[in-house]
């Protein structure tokens, strides 16, 4: 095998292989690709002394640059919070009723506000905060709870039925299922609690059923709802005289209400947001309705 | 003289041998080396706890439904995903996780810290149909996963499959997991009890998926999904955790 073989016509030399009398010229690397090569390795050995590189049993080379991801983030989560000081501080410190009063600073809470909205609460109450089945719509001016800040705040803070210590709780037994209520009486109080939203319900045909209704609220709903049926903001009951419905109105669903029991259930925000965040959501909440109480 | 070199490599072949073993097993090493001192680099999380068979079937069919290809379960170090998610994700936090599902790629959002984040009950909701409740969202649905009956006969054998691979369960858990997997979802039942004994009172104990007579896949991957996140606090303790401002730690 003669290896120093020159190819006669390129002149290059030639592997000294030979397969059926064609014989394998030992091109070099282009210069170009090499020269490539050479920087990019020198690139990375030089990068190993500026950045963290070789694993060292328990520890690691730290690098002359003294990066680290850990600390990078933290800085820029510290820069992020510095930009919002100004008046993330007045968000977290001052009353409700001075930030209502401060229209530059309700602008920030409207922009700020919407895209907490959007993140933690468009999942359940939509984008529009107008809600769906079993969701409260926040725009109008009904509230389970209250709509003023601070009990929004409560609310947020601590949830509706949650594992939190100070969380809300409203627990709409199931009268049906449970056997509180006889299969007749859940259709009649449904009936009745219909006929109070529907004034045209009340027919002579349904009359009995209504009043016989009437009775069974009066001994069993009436406690959490109201006499008269217009719900109690400090329980979270929920008026069932107008026309606004939590998880619907129509006779078929609140017979399943009275039936099966409601127990919704909203998160506690107190550990997964901070302070000024609840207080900004609570402000675009309350700012979303029309603002009552 | 490069060429002289390399003519004199490909020459030996012993020599050549011994060049490609060196070369292939770079790869190898970088990824095997640190595994030996993992237990001195993974943060400690006494705290932690495992996941109770019920989750622990959740969290198979997460993987068998390929939801992974979408969520991930990584919270980076990158200050706009702390301030969306949470504190990023530390290697503790996923030390009972065989396989790992952090995930490579997110056309949803990433799942890290979801348990809590939402009810169950639109948990199931979206899981029925995602559109129900986030109209732009492109998830499939998961109808069929509240119309089909979860599997616990070989829950058992998931556990001690766990526990061989050094998950702390105990063997009494490993007994007892069918009858765990029920209590979970069935509140007002003899075993429930015995969940939060053996997996703590913060395990939460629940319908999951509304209906407390049977117990579907929708119980498993709820039970899982509301966990996420929550079964150690390390990442909130930690004194990196600035994004949560001091007089919201308590």
């Amino acid at each position: 095998m003669e290896v120093n073989e020159r190819d006669p016509v390129t002149g290059r030399e030639t592997t000294g292989h030979e397969w059926n009398g064609i014989k394998e010229l030992d091109t070099p690397v282009p210069r170009g690709v090499l020269m490539f090569l050479i920087v990019t390795h020198i690139w990375a050995i030089a990068w190993w002394f500026f950045v963290p590189a070789w694993p060292l049993g328990t520890t690691y080379t730290k690098g002359l640059l003294g990066v680290d991801q850990r600390t990078t983030v933290e800085e820029r989560v510290v820069e992020g919070q510095q930009e919002r000081s100004v008046w993330m501080t007045r968000l977290e410190s001052e009353s409700y009723d001075a930030i209502l009063a401060d229209e530059a600073l309700m602008q920030t809470v409207r922009g700020t506000g919407r895209q907490l909205f959007g993140d933690n609460c468009a999942a359940c109450h939509g984008r529009d905060g107008r809600g769906r089945a079993g969701y409260p719509d926040l725009t109008d001016d009904d509230w389970l709870w209250g709509g003023g800040p601070e009990l929004i705040e409560q609310t947020l803070r601590y949830g509706i039925n949650t594992a939190h210590p100070d969380t809300r709780i409203a627990q709409m037994p199931a009268f049906g299922r449970d056997g509180m209520l006889e299969r007749d009486q859940v259709r009649s109080v449904a009936a009745y609690v219909y006929s109070l939203s529907n004034p045209d319900y009340s027919t002579d045909e349904n009359l009995e059923r209504i009043e016989a209704g009437r009775d069974v609220f009066a001994t069993t709903c009436a406690a959490c709802h109201g006499e008269n049926a217009e719900g109690k903001l400090e329980i979270g009951a929920p008026n069932l005289t107008d026309a606004r419905w939590v998880y619907g109105g129509d006779l078929q669903t609140i017979i399943a209400s009275v039936h099966g029991g409601r127990q919704g259930h909203m998160p506690t925000w107190d550990e997964r947001m901070t302070d000024a965040e609840i207080r900004t959501l609570a402000l675009y909440v309350h700012d979303l309705g029309t603002g009552q109480p | 003289m490069p060429e002289l070199f390399h003519r004199k490599l490909e020459r030996s072949a012993i020599g050549f041998v011994l060049a490609i073993i060196a070369a292939a097993s770079v790869g190898g090493i970088v990824e095997i080396a640190p595994l030996f001192t993992i237990d001195e680099t993974v943060e400690e999380a006494p705290d932690m706890r495992v996941y109770t068979p019920l989750e622990l079937a959740g969290r198979n069919i997460y993987v068998r439904e390929g939801c992974y290809a979408c969520h991930s379960q990584m919270i980076r170090t990158l200050r706009d995903e702390v301030e969306r998610y949470g504190p990023y994700s530390r290697a503790v936090e996923s030390q009972y996780d065989r396989p790992m599902l952090w995930g490579s790629k997110r056309t949803g959002p990433d799942l890290a810290r979801v348990g809590g984040k939402y009810s169950d009950f639109w948990h199931v909701a979206h899981l029925i149909n995602p559109r129900d409740v986030v109209p732009e969202s492109n998830m499939p649905a998961y109808a069929f996963l509240a119309r089909t009956e979860l599997r616990t006969n070989d829950l058992g054998e998931h556990l001690a499959a766990q526990q061989a691979l050094g998950v702390p369960y105990t063997d009494e858990m490993v007994a007892n997991a069918a009858r765990d997997a029920y209590g979970q979802a069935f509140p007002d039942s003899e075993a429930a009890s015995g969940v939060s004994e053996r997996y703590g009172e913060a395990t939460s104990v629940s319908a999951f998926d509304g209906v407390a007579t049977r117990l579907t896949e929708m119980d498993a991957l709820v039970a899982y999904l509301q966990v996420l996140g929550r079964l150690t606090d390390a990442a909130f303790r930690d004194t990196a955790a600035t994004e949560q401002a001091p007089d919201a730690e308590d």
